[in-house]
């Protein structure tokens, strides 16, 4: 069990990585989350418990860091990431979709979720996300907080929290259309 | 009527917090009209259950970090 914990070590840094963006903050996270982790290994029999438990650990690390980030009163910016135009020209001047950037179908979506390289490619999207951005919309869609929550937490108002992970979303989706769904790795 | 730009606003709202009635059925009627709109919201909530996911993947490549 101690094994399959080290073994866990680099995909827990890689989400704490994601999640932060900082190099020697993802380091601690794991570094508190493994140590913690230690001390309770004996109770799980099972490698599947012990992962989801694992990560249960990291997970709510990474809310008290970013907690204490978000106390931190230049910390928030992210309504201004992405301009408010930045995805005007997917529609037209009536505000329907444009032909070519109409969203057409993803086919059976669920089948990506089995496929290594797909998570590959969405981190690379994630990433690509402007850094403010993608910790609201993670803290959102990944450490599923309340948006209220996630808005008090960081002091936006609640149009523009909505906003912030509105434009994540279109972003993201755009990128995995492009470089998944309807791109070329894909048949690669 | 809806736009499709309210429209897939409309569609993040619902995923984050509570739509209004009308709110509500203004989307349902856009969405039996529009398929670009039918696609974006399939697609979204798509992105929710992957990254809901996103922890528990073992993503062990090959020239993956080793311990140190």
């Amino acid at each position: 069990m101690e094994h399959d914990l080290a073994a866990l070590r680099s995909d827990l840094l890689k989400f704490a990585r994601l999640q932060l963006r900082d190099e020697a903050l993802a380091e601690d996270a794991v570094q508190e989350t493994l140590a913690a982790a230690l001390s309770g290994l004996s109770r799980f029999k099972e490698r599947a418990q012990m992962k989801t438990w694992v990560i249960a650990i990291l997970k709510n690390k990474i809310v008290d860091i970013l907690r204490d980030r978000a106390r931190n009163p230049q910390a928030f910016a992210a309504v201004e990431e992405i301009p408010e135009d930045a995805y005007d020209d997917l529609f037209d001047e009536r505000g329907h979709w444009r032909e070519e950037a109409s969203p057409t179908a993803w086919g059976n979506p669920e089948a990506s979720l089995k496929n290594r390289q797909f998570w590959e490619v969405l981190e690379i999207c994630l990433t690509r996300l402007p850094e403010k951005t993608a910790r609201v919309f993670l803290m959102r869609e990944v450490l599923g907080l309340e948006t209220e929550e996630i808005c008090k937490e960081l002091a936006l108002s609640s149009t523009n929290c909505m906003v912030v992970l509105h434009r994540a979303r279109m972003g993201l989706r755009l990128c995995l259309d492009d470089r998944w769904f309807h791109g070329e790795t894909r048949n690669a | 009527m809806l736009d499709c730009k309210k429209a897939t606003a409309l569609m993040s709202r619902g995923l984050d917090g509570k739509l209004t009635l009308w709110q509500k059925a203004g989307l349902r009627l856009h969405l039996m009209a529009c398929d670009g709109c039918t696609h974006f919201n399939r697609q979204v909530r798509f992105l929710r259950t992957a990254l809901r996911r996103l922890p528990e993947q073992e993503q062990n490549h090959s020239s993956g970090e080793n311990q140190p």
